[in-house]
């Protein structure tokens, strides 16, 4: 395991005019960590998620990113052409809706291989040869490449978007509810394999969910969120299993047993 | 050979936020310590605290006061106040962990569940896969169930599988919450076999056993965890 952390979060707050979005939160996370953010709706999770991605700036708090040079860098101080930059090849976003990340109107092959072209590959057949392995790593039958992801469904989208973030061999990838949407029966398939991708490839995630089967099965580390403050933290399944928190406790006590 | 596992006057007790805060303390001064080779039992009635030593040694439950000293490749690490990254290492190098029950993940099959353990530590999948169906072998799971996986198993097939993946690896702690609670004789003698054989290899282990057999088989030591009651204490 590498010792030093690959994105730093200092004192980070967000405020929306007087309100509070996210106040205050610190954590380290290192390479190959899956951290999961869970609270309800409106605690905070996706404004933080927002703040470390680079999609808000945040109000106070420092977020550093360990570059691929082995240097630290203040995301805030980044010129904007480099945090782009970054966001495309060494990260990945994926959103609760497919429809966020993804062109919904060029083919499944340029959705994955428009990545691949973000960090200087410019040979067609390398190309569409790795965007057909991605897509059947995530269980899409290749012969659906030239098909706009118009066509496919809720689960094959989501699939896809994953196909198209991780093709870069990303360090670190941002996941919002990433099985928000999804039936059941797809949702177990696509924790399944984001599971295995996460470990195959040594990923470090954030993932921000209300769900705590989701943060259970694929995190390992966990952050309860409640009114814009991190309340409790730690090692996933001491959280889940020794909740020490009131709101915790309720949250845990709250889950439906099938 | 350091010793494997230092428990320092450990306390815990639950706090019942749902419940008007109500507190239930555990346990209080649970101190002591497990010799490579050696096979400690926890003993005592339901309810004393047994498996809540269990969950506290491996970082499923926070505590309170006190320490949890293991060696952890040539450190000693405090695993009541370790960081998560630290729990996760000691964990995949040296701390295993056969639970009562299994918890099954969709889709991956029985044998890969098995060979889990050996492939984090960095053992090639094949080589994995053979070592995983060794052990399904001897514990007797039927061939036929070992690419299935094991959510629709019965009780005693499903422990079976969580044995296996126990035992798969060369942790130097180990610990067993009722292994044998769900078996038949045929199978629980397998696992006294098994445990004996971690024993001579040097493996530390803790358990808890409430089948009188096993445990007489198995145990170099019975701790009797009322001891260790904050009730009793306080009396």
């Amino acid at each position: 395991m590498s010792a030093v952390p690959l994105l730093k979060v200092n004192d980070v707050s967000k405020f929306y005019g007087s309100r509070i979005g996210c106040r205050n939160v610190s954590f380290e996370l290192y390479p190959g960590e899956v951290l999961a953010i869970v609270g309800e709706s409106g605690s905070g999770k996706t404004t933080l998620l927002s703040c470390l991605s680079t999609r808000l700036m945040p109000t106070s708090g420092i977020v550093e990113y360990h570059m691929r040079d082995g240097q630290y860098r203040d995301l805030a101080r980044m010129g904007e052409a480099e945090r782009r930059f970054l966001m495309r090849t060494d990260w990945g976003f994926v959103h609760q809706n497919p429809a966020d990340g993804l062109r919904m109107t060029v083919s499944a092959g340029a959705n994955v291989g428009e990545r691949l072209m973000a960090v200087g590959d410019r040979h067609y057949g390398n190309i569409r040869a790795t965007a057909k392995d991605w897509l059947t790593r995530v269980e899409i039958d290749e012969d659906r490449i030239d098909d706009q992801p118009r066509a496919f469904s809720g689960g094959m989208r989501q699939r896809l978007q994953i196909a198209r973030n991780l093709v870069t061999s990303p360090r670190l990838v941002f996941m919002d509810e990433p099985t928000g949407g999804l039936d059941v029966s797809v949702q177990a398939r696509l924790l399944d394999l984001v599971r295995g991708l996460v470990h195959d490839l040594g990923l470090a995630a954030i993932i921000v969910t209300h769900d705590l089967a989701v943060a259970r099965l694929l995190s390992h580390r966990m952050m309860v969120m409640k009114d814009g403050a991190v309340i409790e933290q730690g090692l996933t399944d001491r959280v889940l299993d020794d909740p020490r928190e009131p709101y915790t406790q309720l949250l845990v006590s709250s889950i439906l047993q099938v | 050979m350091a010793t494997p596992l230092v428990v320092s006057e450990v306390a815990k007790s639950f706090t019942m936020h749902l419940r008007d805060g109500v507190r239930l303390p555990v346990v209080a001064n649970v101190s002591f310590s497990v010799k490579a080779g050696e096979c400690v039992v926890l003993g005592g009635p339901s309810g004393v605290g047994k498996s809540s030593i269990l969950k506290m040694l491996y970082g499923n439950y926070g505590v309170d006061e006190g320490q949890i000293l293991m060696e952890h490749d040539g450190r000693l690490v405090n695993l009541a106040t370790a960081e998560p990254r630290t729990v996760l290492e000691v964990r995949r190098t040296t701390l295993g962990y056969v639970s009562q029950f299994l918890r099954v993940v969709p889709r991956v099959s029985a044998l890969d569940i098995v060979a889990e353990p050996l492939q984090a530590r960095g053992v090639a999948v094949a080589e994995a896969r053979d070592r995983a169906a060794e052990l399904l072998a001897k514990l007797n799971l039927p061939t036929e169930l070992w690419s299935l996986p094991p959510a629709t198993f019965s009780g005693g097939e499903q422990q079976r599988v969580n044995i296996a993946r126990g035992f798969i690896t060369d942790h130097r702690i180990l610990l067993l919450d009722e292994p044998t609670a769900s078996l038949d004789a045929k199978n629980r003698a397998v696992v006294v076999e098994m445990i004996a054989k971690k024993k001579a290899e040097g493996t530390a282990l803790i358990g808890i056993f409430h089948d009188e057999e096993v445990r007489d088989a198995v145990a170099d030591r019975i701790i009797d965890v009322s001891e260790f009651s904050p009730r009793k204490q306080a009396a």
